[in-house]
């Protein structure tokens, strides 16, 4: 059963109807491949229509849809020969932090993602993508890895945040977050990050320190969430939509601000219609962007995105 | 308060000499509730003398009670962009803003002032709590980072006071890029072999935590103060439990690896003078 966001209503009545339509015996008189056609040109209609004004709230919605694709779908259908690694060789493995080796279009990378899960048991497994401290600290690792031995790194970011925790406090989650940062800045390799559904605070810029950053079209990032930004600063969680709408949160918005490089398009209807198709076209775009990295030397990569993030933000306001 | 007691009575005071003491002379302090003469909480650095509870203090006190004679020598902040959203919650942030500046006469949440510690080369940044919560926005990026580079041309250290609720929301995800931006600025003073002290003071907390707060090569925290990553009530409504006693304060986060060592106020500038004379006597392959 597919999960229809509120407003994709209308659609959800469309698809039912054609579902309908289907399973039914051919009444006289009536052309039933002529009538689903005619209904699935609507649906689609209906869905450029309600995709080309979704609302920064809607976004947020969608960027969180339970059927988006994660982390280890993209690498999964991205990566050839993945081999998985784990831990932070200190405590634990945190698999709201996924990661190890592959090739992507033949060549060896390093991979790390914040995974969400894709049903109840994964997602209790990977705590539903928000990391404790171990998380951040296998994430350095691997960056730390990629350096070692030249490995580009890709990194697909989608959580909440990280996790607030009593046990992530007590094992340190802000340094274990501030140290991640750091290696992703320091890694003299070629990053793409990839913000594919929420780009939660914190929990998101430690695996985003990159040299090129991408977004899906309707993936947000945001310094707090409109929920926790609502009940600061509105003293409400009701006014997420207009926190969502304030904080300037969408890839549109983002790559106004001139905080990401490029905005990878979503099949129509949002990546969770076709999960496939939106893997593909992040393939596509992540290639793009590592291509112009490669023949860049280690020192003069980390001076450059140094140079990125010290740029950052300096041309906008008044 | 009508013209009369407004306009008069200091007059009246005058008059009948200092016999009645105007009561913002007197301190209570919130830990212990005791009186405290003003004086006297100055001269021990806002520090309760009865239970030695810290009381929070201002960016320019800090800058204060930092450096050996002549004291600070200020430095002006470079530009940062204004209200880059152009933000809007119940009130406007270019609003929000103005009242910080006019209550706290600083133009952000920070201040960076040269000088010598214990006789070595120093550059020190101290944060405004009551500038907006200390919020780290552009403008405190730009001023860490100009504070970094002066260290690096002076071959000082770099000290920073932290206090702070963690990023500033209304400016959205560029406050979120002043992460990774706090960290470059450590960076240049760490490779150029001089040290970075952190000293964190109630309360550090959020976005500053998991950024350059954690990085410092010493960190040192004020007794008590509220350091963390999440807020006290995010974690209670997440986990469902009781957080433990003294959770998220200095002597937690000392106990659990976390910093090397709470140090009071009073003792605060010795321990720093003392820690730079240490790491200066070994320079490393500074280029």
């Amino acid at each position: 059963m597919r999960h229809f966001l509120d407003f994709e209503k209308p659609i959800a009545e469309l698809e039912g109807k054609i579902e309908e339509l289907r399973r039914m015996t051919e009444p006289e008189g009536v052309n039933i491949a002529e009538e689903v056609a005619r209904l699935s040109e609507k649906t689609e209609r209906q869905l450029r229509v309600i995709y080309a004004k979704l609302t920064p709230w809607q976004k947020t919605l969608v960027a969180r849809h339970p059927e988006r694709p994660k982390a280890m779908a993209c690498i999964t259908a991205l990566l050839t020969e993945f081999t998985a690694l784990a831990g932070d060789r200190a405590f634990a493995d945190d698999a709201a932090v996924v990661g190890g080796l592959g090739r992507f279009r033949g060549r060896p990378v390093l991979v790390v993602g914040t995974e969400k899960g894709t049903d109840t048991e994964s997602r209790l497994k990977h705590n539903f993508g928000m990391a404790r401290p171990e998380g951040y600290r296998k994430a350095r690792r691997l960056a730390e890895l990629a350096g070692r031995f030249g490995l580009p790194i890709l990194t697909f970011v989608d959580t909440a945040g990280a996790f607030p925790g009593i046990d992530a406090e007590a094992r340190g989650q802000a340094e274990a977050i501030a140290r991640s940062i750091e290696a992703f800045l320091d890694a003299p390799v070629p990053i793409v990050a990839t913000i594919t559904g929420e780009g939660g605070s914190g929990g998101a810029i430690a695996l985003a320190a990159a040299d090129r950053i991408l977004m899906l079209e309707h993936a947000i990032y945001s310094v707090i969430s409109p929920e926790g930004c609502a009940s600061i600063l509105w003293r409400e969680a009701q006014a997420a939509e207009q926190a969502a709408e304030a904080l300037k949160l969408t890839a549109e918005d983002l790559k106004r601000l001139e905080l990401i490089d490029a905005i990878v398009p979503e099949p129509l209807g949002g990546a969770h219609r076709d999960p496939e198709a939106a893997i593909a076209a992040m393939g596509d775009a992540i290639a793009a962007a590592l291509e112009p990295l490669a023949g860049i030397e280690g020192p003069a990569l980390k001076a450059r995105r140094r140079e990125k993030f010290l740029a950052m933000g300096r041309d906008h306001g008044g | 308060m009508s013209w009369l007691t407004e306009y008069v009575r200091p007059k009246i005071r005058t008059l009948l000499g200092r016999r009645e003491v105007p009561e913002n002379l007197w301190h209570q302090c919130p830990a212990c509730q005791q009186m405290i003469f003003q004086r006297d909480l100055e001269k021990n650095l806002k520090v309760c003398t009865h239970c030695g509870h810290h009381m929070r203090a201002t960016a320019a006190e800090r800058l204060a009670w930092s450096f050996d004679e002549p004291g600070p020598t200020r430095i002006e902040l470079p530009k940062a962009p204004f209200d880059p959203l152009r933000f809007r919650d119940q009130k406007r942030y270019a609003e929000r803003l103005r009242e910080a500046r006019e209550k706290t006469r600083m133009e952000d949440a920070v201040l960076v002032a040269h000088g010598r510690i214990g006789g070595q080369p120093a550059v020190v940044v101290a944060m405004e709590f009551s500038f907006l919560g200390g919020s780290m926005g552009a403008a405190v990026g730009e001023a860490l980072l100009a504070a970094a580079r002066l260290a690096v041309l002076q071959a000082a250290a770099l000290v920073i006071y932290t206090a702070s609720g963690g990023a500033r929301m209304q400016e959205g995800a560029i406050s979120l890029m002043q992460m990774p931006r706090s960290v470059i600025a450590l960076s240049l003073v760490k490779e150029k072999g001089l040290p970075v002290v952190i000293v964190l003071t109630d309360p550090t907390t959020g976005g500053v935590t998991a950024s350059f707060a954690m990085l410092g090569d010493i960190q040192i925290a004020e007794p008590g103060a509220l350091i963390g990553f999440a807020g006290a009530r995010v974690i209670e409504q997440t986990v469902r439990e009781k957080l433990p006693e003294g959770f998220q304060r200095a002597e937690y986060l000392h106990e659990h690896g976390i910093i090397d060592m709470v140090v009071r106020r009073t003792e605060l500038r010795e321990t720093l003078a003392r820690l730079l004379g240490l790491l200066a006597s070994e320079p490393a392959a500074a280029a």
